[in-house]
This record gives structure tokens, sequence and C-alpha cells, in this order.
């Protein structure tokens, strides 16, 4: 199967995932997931050619719903619960580069 | 009292809500800083809500079949106007416009909302240990923890603070605390409740269900929130089973399966009293009419590999969104990359910052077909290993946690150990089908102990039936 | 595949394939009911859900799947059953850090666009994804108190796009011009999207590479993105592949990145590398189902097509007997239809095309097919001169009404043909030497002195012969 996660790789997670870890974190969370990888390796003894994948336990097709116009949010309530607004608008620490 | 005959004292004008209400907030009062069930307790929102229950009654009106019943709700259920936290400071204070549908429920059927339930972070946990906001105490003992993550739900109602409570499951995590706090939880049928405005943690896993004292309880709760919402796409459409008509039809003539791979012998680490309850329930099965005997399952010894993938997977996409723009904490820095960091490190605990990088990684480029791929697949083998079981037997009885309640900090030291109790109650969650604790005794020390029953779906019905044959069959349950 | 596309850089050639964004038309986002309109007061079209706010749902607009079938039927495409996928990464303008696309499984499949002149070009599949947020970056600018930020407006959020892929069949800025136009003109035409570029409602991100003239291996692309308009595709264009050439010429390698374009600037400049792009760990979406369109609806919705561009050419083209190249222009207008109503009436098909293409710039007013093909007929008859017939339109196309009866009110009535023929033999015989040197000489003479002829005639006419019917009689006298 996969190689055992390394220190490298659960780095690289972290950044995908916006988080910082310390050296210590770092080392930890790699024993501790490498761990629980090792136990997903079970898996392995399966012969899985010819199964298909369950995204969805249940059997349901074309859920929809009419385009009509629904209620829409109180503004002011919800800039409320914001961080920080300006402009009635979301305000954010400047972003370096595009988006995708 | 049952929730029922409450309803119908408040109903009937016998009991006002109000004085409902206070004998609740009394019975809060004396244990709640022991036992930290609540984050949040609505003494005053409730005794509005009480005393509109009394005025429609006098009115003549019919405020509904959860008329002027104490009922709380787990913090993972966003209520409008009302802090909803999941137990994380990433969440703290944090004020949804908006009610979950289960919420709006509850108040058209004249429930009062007394609190939020104390949870794991996010759902995230089996003992309620990894709450941001300080642990909940198992009532019965309070050196031992509730069970997890809806373990506040489940004390409030052991605890006598209510008779009624929201809990939600992802991989056991209402069946889990209920068994062992000696109280009736119910995992439904995937898409029977509506999962609309509760915070996502797996979405393809997550379902709300009811806690209660008694399974006829239990099934009132359930028929209150159960039905089709068309803001849930993942809602099942058809109507849901009526339960109340169905619970004293009894289990004549049904034939149970008691899976061979999560009981006793099957599985390593089964308590020789877990198992010795599980016995004695099937035992009780069979003298009420049913046929019992032991069935395999193959596919269920992988459910916990499949389920730590899976469910980290999704959930390191649902927890995304906690980022600091919009809700919630935000820790500034000087780019909004950097901001997003500096929020989520600050504002998850480990646990959630273990699952989200486990399904990070689950996911990513070149690791799919691996993990996530594998999983699903894994996932497919289980719902057609149900499906076999079912084409032979009605019903399939496991334990619900492979021991009693084990004491606070005893598994913490590490996440493996915790995740393994929850063996016997994923599968069904990993197959969307419904399942249930009924306790049933007390183990070795006294604690409760529950005994599982698992139906195919929408099978709530006969899951319910036999249930009710449990209760009236159990043992004495542990002194409170 | 290549046609006579003229060269950027002599001796390369310019290989383009075009990745266009059009916000579908509906009245409400694609995942919740929030309104859909262009403009407004920042986040005021927002709801819990296009908020991505903790708990909330997708569910998905009828309308906008709808539309993307239409889109997928008149380009071609197989419209088959699909499935939402997760694109997940972290910006600002994303409330939920994922976006709701298709990855796998598209709701179109292959098809093909057909340009003006008949090329076919490939589209590699037409899915439905969610729009994201607007940012607005905020510059320090030299003020010490105002730090740089961004603010965020979330009325875009949510609301539903189709994304065509084209496979990179075009050569050349004309070509990536062409697509875009005809792309564009079948949205409008369909009613899935309003088509413009300059209010976003449309986007091209277009994929640039070169090869030298002759190589069949294409060369590395280079994506470019945030270009607003025809005119800067054809800009960028230009610019990327110029850049490109002079790196291979000067024996240096294309690096495949995703570059923005700066249309101040005119250049792109790099935003990042292939492998610095995003793992955007796609995974189905857990919380939408999959949509399987039946072949009864399939079938509905390709009936109520309207005519598409293509189509509309091909139609013209076969009623008036020309290349369908030809009538690109009437058709882009709108005026087909009258054409056809036109010929089919029993007018001639080449005054038709000249009258719409040179004599209707301003549309067709109050000018009814009937009466086109009417005034054409009076033209073609003789009984109007070719500027006669102009004058004659205009006044049709401003107020309407019978040709006959307008050219009449104006005096216009077309010389008898005997009578002109006499006063044309009487010039001949006035003018011995001239008419002399018109039958004998070369082309050059007697072009000189059939210009002298109907000069002379249209003195003696008063400017009311028709210059082409004089030319005729010229030639037939010449011919003897």
């Amino acid at each position: 199967m996969t190689e055992r996660i390394t220190p490298g790789d659960v780095a690289h997670v972290a950044d995908l995932a916006r988080l910082s870890l310390t050296d210590d974190e770092l080392e930890a969370f790699t024993v501790q997931l490498a761990d629980i990888l090792d136990h997903a390796a079970d898996l392995d003894a399966l012969d899985l050619t010819d199964v298909e994948p369950t995204a969805h336990p249940l059997p349901l097709v074309n859920v929809f719903r009419a385009d009509v116009i629904g209620p829409t949010s109180d503004r002011d309530e919800v800039l409320a619960a914001a961080p920080s607004v300006e402009e009635a608008q979301f305000k954010v620490p400047p972003v370096l580069g595009e988006g995708q | 009292m049952s929730a029922r005959d409450l309803a119908e004292a408040v109903r009937s004008g016998a009991r006002s809500a109000r004085s409902v209400l206070e004998e609740h907030l009394d019975s809060i009062a004396a244990r709640e800083p022991e036992i930290h069930a609540f984050n949040v307790v609505l003494a005053d929102e409730a005794r509005t809500a009480a005393d509109e229950v009394d005025r429609r009654v006098a009115a003549g009106e019919d405020p509904g079949p959860l008329a002027g019943v104490p009922v709380a709700v787990k913090d993972n259920m966003c209520t409008r106007g009302i802090p909803t936290t999941c137990s994380s400071r990433i969440l703290e204070g944090w004020i949804p416009p908006y009610d979950a549908t289960v919420v709006d429920r509850l108040a058209a059927a004249g429930a009062i909302l007394v609190g939020k339930t104390n949870l794991d972070e996010f759902a995230m946990g089996s003992s309620t240990e990894n709450s941001a906001f300080g642990v909940t105490r198992n009532p019965l003992d309070t050196t031992k923890v509730p069970g997890g993550s809806s373990g506040g739900s489940a004390a409030a109602v052991a605890a006598g603070f209510v008779p009624l409570s929201l809990g939600s499951d992802t991989g056991g995590s209402i069946r889990q605390p209920a068994a062992l706090c000696g109280v009736v939880g119910v995992k439904p049928t995937y898409g029977a409740v509506s999962r609309y405005g509760l915070v996502a943690f797996a979405s393809s896993l997550d379902q709300i269900g009811p806690f209660a004292r008694t399974v006829s309880d239990a099934a009132l709760l359930l028929e209150v929130i159960a039905g089709h919402d068309p803001l849930d796409s993942t809602s099942i459409p058809e109507p849901p089973a009526d339960l109340t008509s169905v619970l004293d039809q009894g289990v004549e003539g049904m034939r149970i399966g008691i899976i061979e791979e999560l009981s006793g012998d099957g599985l390593e680490g089964i308590a020789g009293d877990v198992r010795a309850r599980l016995a004695e329930a099937a035992a009780a099965l069979e003298a009420a009419g049913a046929t019992v005997e032991t069935t395999s399952v193959p596919s269920t010894v992988y459910g916990l590999s499949a389920y730590y993938v899976i469910a980290p997977a999704e959930a390191s996409s649902n927890l995304a969104r906690y980022d600091g723009v919009r809700f919630g904490l935000r820790v500034d820095a000087p780019t909004s990359g950097d901001m997003h960091s500096a929020t989520r490190t600050a504002g998850f605990g480990d646990e959630v910052k273990r699952r989200i990088m486990l399904g990070t990684y689950a996911l990513s480029a070149g690791y799919y077909d691996a993990y996530y791929g594998k999983s699903q697949k894994v996932r497919t083998l289980i719902v057609e290993d149900f499906a076999r079981a079912y084409g032979r037997y009605d019903l399939l009885l496991s334990p619900t946690s492979p021991t009693t309640a084990f004491s606070l900090g005893e598994k913490t030291a590490d996440p493996m150990t915790m995740y393994l109790t929850d063996v016997c109650t994923i599968p069904s969650n990993l197959a969307g089908h419904p399942s249930m604790s009924v306790p049933f005794g007390v183990g070795d020390d006294g604690m409760p102990v529950g005994v599982q029953v698992l139906a195919p779906a929408m099978g709530e019905s006969a899951m319910f039936r036999a249930a009710a044959v449990l209760e009236a069959a159990a043992p004495p349950g542990a002194a409170s | 595949m290549s046609g006579t596309a003229p060269e950027i850089v002599p001796g390369w050639e310019t290989v383009i394939g075009l990745e266009v964004h059009a916000e579908l038309a509906t009245a409400t986002k694609m995942f919740s009911g929030a309104p859909n309109h262009f403009g407004g007061e920042p986040n005021t079209n927002i709801d819990p859900v296009s908020l991505g706010l903790p708990g909330t749902l997708p569910v998905l607009n009828a309308r906008a799947v709808e539309l993307a079938i239409r889109v997928g039927l008149s380009l071609n495409c197989t419209v088959q059953r699909s499935v939402f996928a997760r694109k997940n990464y972290f910006y600002p303008d994303m409330p939920k850090d994922f976006q709701i696309s298709q990855f796998d499984l598209p709701i179109n499949g292959e098809g093909w666009l057909e340009l003006a002149d008949g090329r076919r070009i490939g589209i590699e599949r037409a899915h439905l994804e969610e729009d994201t947020g607007k940012s607005t970056h905020v510059g320090g600018g030299g003020r010490i108190h105002e730090a740089a930020h961004s603010l965020v407006d979330y009325n875009r959020a949510g609301v539903p796009l189709i994304e065509i892929v084209g496979r990179p069949d075009l050569r050349g800025t004309e070509d990536a011009r062409a697509y875009v136009s005809e792309l564009r003109s079948i949205l409008v035409a369909i009613g899935a999207s309003d088509g413009k570029m300059e209010e976003g409602s449309m986007r091209v991100d277009c994929n640039v590479s070169v090869r030298p003239v002759g190589q069949v291996e294409l060369g590395t692309r280079c994506e470019v993105k945030n270009i607003n308009s025809l005119r800067s595709l054809g800009r960028a264009i230009e610019y990327e592949a110029r850049r490109q050439v002079d790196l291979l010429t000067a024996g240096e390698r294309i690096e495949q990145q995703t570059r923005h374009w700066n249309e101040d600037e005119g250049r792109t400049h790099k935003l990042r590398s292939k492998e610095e792009a995003f793992d955007y760990r796609y995974f189905p979406e857990p919380d939408l189902m999959p949509v399987e369109p039946s072949e009864e609806w399939i079938a509905e919705i390709r009936a109520a097509l309207p005519l598409l561009p293509m189509e509309r050419r091909h139609r013209l083209a076969g009623a008036a007997g020309v290349e369908t190249s030809a009538t690109a222009l009437t058709v882009d207008r709108g005026l087909d239809d009258l054409a056809v109503a036109a010929i089919d009436g029993g007018a001639d098909a080449g005054r038709v095309l000249v009258h719409l293409e040179n004599n209707l710039a301003d549309g067709v007013g109050h000018l009814t097919a009937g009466a086109f093909a009417a005034l054409i007929a009076l033209e073609t008859g003789g009984d109007l001169t070719a500027t006669q017939a102009k004058t004659v339109l205009a006044s049709l196309v401003d107020e309407g009404g019978d040709p006959a009866a307008i050219a009449s009110a104006m005096g216009f009535e077309a010389m008898e043909s005997n009578e002109l023929e006499a006063i044309v033999d009487r010039l001949i015989s006035e003018h011995p030497d001239d008419w002399a040197a018109l039958t004998a000489g070369d082309d050059k003479e007697r072009k000189k002195k059939s210009g002298f002829f109907v000069g002379e005639v249209m003195k003696a006419t008063r400017g009311q012969a028709d210059g082409r019917a004089v030319n005729e009689l010229l030639a037939r006298r010449a011919a003897g």
C-alpha cells in the first residue's frame, strides 16, 4: 500500500488545511495519524475490484427546488456576527495572489 | 413523569407548563454545577415560552404533542438568537440568524427549549472530553464520562434535567452516550430527520435523533422531528413510520440475528458483563416469541477503518468555512492566508485538528484512491452484507458499547483507544440504517449497559417494537 | 484543423483553447432562493445557504439544470447522468471555502460548436457550478491610517454558472473572437445567459500555446485569466503568443503556468506554476443527489429550443443558394427570419441579402416580409432603380405601408424600357465617335466611354434612369 505518513506529509496537509503546528505538535500528530492510518491498512486485505463506491446511503436522484425567490437574510443581523465590517462588506486582511 | 404524560397534563390543563418548567429548572440548579450538561441554560426564554403555552391552553388551543415539555438540544444545532458554539472556541459566542428545522418542529409541537447541551467539539469524540468548555460528567457516577459526542444531551435526560433531548449521531454519538448513561438513544434512518441547521461533521453519516428515559417517549419525540424537509436534499420524501401505534405489538414471529463480529466471541474488547447482558436481552426477546440466533455480517469489522477515513474526509471539507471571515473567532494577521491559519490554529482543539489533517490527507492528490476511494467501496460491502442479513432477519442485535462508562481521562492519551469504543455503532451509520440503544441492566460496576437494536432502512417500527419488549424485560437499571 | 489564420509571429502557429464561464439566467441562486441579479447594494442578495453559514445545506435549482441541458443540446453534447463534487480551497470570496462544481461526471459531455465559416470547434464538456463572491482590494496608497485590506461582497456567491470547456481547436485571435461571439449568440438565443462580458456574466479564460508551423505536437500551454472583453482576448493572445515564441526562440522551455492578464500594462504575468497549482481534493458532494434527466425531459427541452445561429445560417444559405459564411452577417443582426420569408415570398435572394447587409443598419422597424418582397419585385422588375428602392425601403422601415404606393407618392416612375432604349439610341447616333471608341476600344477605353454614355443618359433623364439597365442596353447595342 502507500508508505507511512511522514512529518513532511503532515506539514503539507496542515498547510492545505490552514493549520499551524509547532515542531512538537508536528511530531506528536505524525505518530498519531500514522497509527490511525495503520489501522486503516486492514482494508488492503479486501478484494475491491468491481465494487462501486457508495457516496450516498439513500438512492435518491433529481432532488430539485423551483426557481422561486425565498427570504433573504437581514443584512444587519448577518453583519452583526461578522468579525470586521466596512461599507456593509466583510473586511479581511489583503489576499496574496489570486484565488483559483 | 414521562414526556407523554407531562404533555397530556399540560394540554388538559391539569398542570401548567410553567410549573412543569420550574420543577425542571430546580433539578438543573441542584446538580448542573456538578454535571455540566449544558453550555447555556435559557431560563428566561423558557419561562416566556411556557407562559405562552399556558395562555394557548387557557384559550382552548392545542399547543401540540409536546405541549409544555422541557427539552434540551445539542449545541451543534442552530438556534436563532441563541449562541450555538459546537463546544468550540472558534464559534464561541456565535449567534445564528436562523433556526434548525428540528428546532422549528420542537417549537411547533409546544416543547419548551431549556438549554443547549455540551458536546465533544464539533461532535468529534466519544466522551465529551473534547469540549472546549469543560467536560460533562456521568450523572450516575461523576468520576466517569457520559459518553460522546452527545454527552450533554444524554446526561441531561439521565439526571432528570429534561425528559427529552436531541443529539446527533455520526458514528455512535447518540447511542453510545445513551448506553453509558442508562437512557434510550435513537439514530434514525439516514434522511428521516432533516439535517438543515445541524452543523455538519460528516454529511453522509450525520443524523439527529432523540434521547429519552423511555422507549415510548423516544418514539414521541422522533415522530415530532421526523419527516421530509425541502431544505435538505438528503431528506427522505416518504412520510415517516408511525411509531406510537405499533409500540405494543411485540416481537412474536420476528427473526432476530446477533451480529457475531460485534459481539463477545467475534470482537476482542467487549467486556464480559456487557456480553452477559446481551445474552439476557436475546433470551428476553426469545421469551417474547422471537427467534434469536447469531449471524455473520462480515464487513462490519472493517467499519471502523472505513469510518475513520470517510468521516474525517468529509469533516475536513465541512470545517473549512471556519476561517475568521464571516463569523466566529478571528485572530488577525497581515494577510488573509495567515489570518485563516492563526484563527483555525487558535480556535480548534487537538482532536478536531487531527481529524481535519487526516481527512485532508485522505483526499489529497495521490492518496484519494488508496484511502477515500477505497473506504467508499468498503462502505458498499457493508451495505451489501447488511442487505443479505436483512434478507434472513427482521432485526439485528449487538452491544452498543464494548464497556460500561469509563473514567474521565482514561482513554484520552491515545486517540485510537477512544475510536475503538465506536466499533459497534459505526456500521449502521455507514449503511444509513436506523439503530437504537436500550438500557438493559447494569455491569459489574453498577453502571448501565445498553443493548443495540438494528433495523434495515425505514425499519423504525420493528426496531421500536423490539425496544419496547427489551425495556419491559430489562433487569433493574443503575441507581442514580 | 488550420484555417488561413494570419500568424502573430511568422512561422509560428498559435493554438488556443477557451474556457468560458457564463452566469445562467435564473431568478434565484444555484442552491438557495436568494435572488440572482446583477448590481444592488452589497450583501443584500444573501441568505444563510449562500453565505455558507454553519448547518446550511444546498438544494439544486431546477431551472439551472434545465438551462444547462439547453446549453448542452445547443452545443451537440451528450446530456448525461451527473454528480456534484466539492472543489476545496481557501479564499475569502468563497463562503464555504469549497465550491460546489462537477468533476468526474459533468451534465454535458463532448460536443461541438460551428463557426460562421462552417468549421467545427470541439467542446470537451459543459458543467454546472456555483459562483463565488467578489472581493475588492482597498489599497494602502500612502495614507498612514488606511492599511491595505479587502472587502468582500457575497451577492454573487451561489449564482449558477455553466462552465464550457472548448478543445484547443482554435488558431489565432480571429478564431478566438469568432468562437466567443458565436458561443455568446447561442447562449443569448436559447435564453441561458445574457452573455455580458462587461458585466461579468460571461468570462473567458484562455489556454495559449505555440508551435512552429507544420509541427504536429502541441506546445506547452499557459492559461491566461482576467480577460474582460473581446478586445482584451485578442490582445492577451497576441502578447502571450509573442512571449512564448520569444522564449522558445531563445532556446528556453515554456513552463506550464497560470498567468494573469493586466489590461493597463498590456501584458500577462505569472500567478502560479503547475507545481504550485492547488490540490482541490475533489470528492462527490454528499449533500446533493445525482441528476439523471429523463429522456422525456431532454426531448421536451430539445423541442422547445429556438433556432440556433448555426441553424439560421444554414437555413438562409439553403433558401438563398449561397454559402453559410455569406449569411453570417444577416443572421448576426437577427434579420434572417425576414430574409427567409421574403425569399419564400418570391423575392430575389441576392437583392434581399444586399439590402439587408447594406441598408438596414438600424433594424427593420415597420418593414414586413411581404412589403420587402414586393419592393424587391419592383426593383428586379425594373420598376425602381436600386437607389429608389433604397429610399422606399427606408420609408417602409420608418412607417410601413405598401411599396408601390410609396414609390408612386415619391414620384418614382421607373423608365419604361423602350423609352430608355430610344434615349440610348439617340445618344449613340449623336455621338458616333465616342460610340466607335467604345465598341472598338480596349477595356480601359470601353469603360471610359460607357461612363460617358451613362452620364449622358442620366442628364437626359434627369437622373431617373437605372444605371444597371443602361449598362445592359449599351452592352447589347455594342454586341450588335
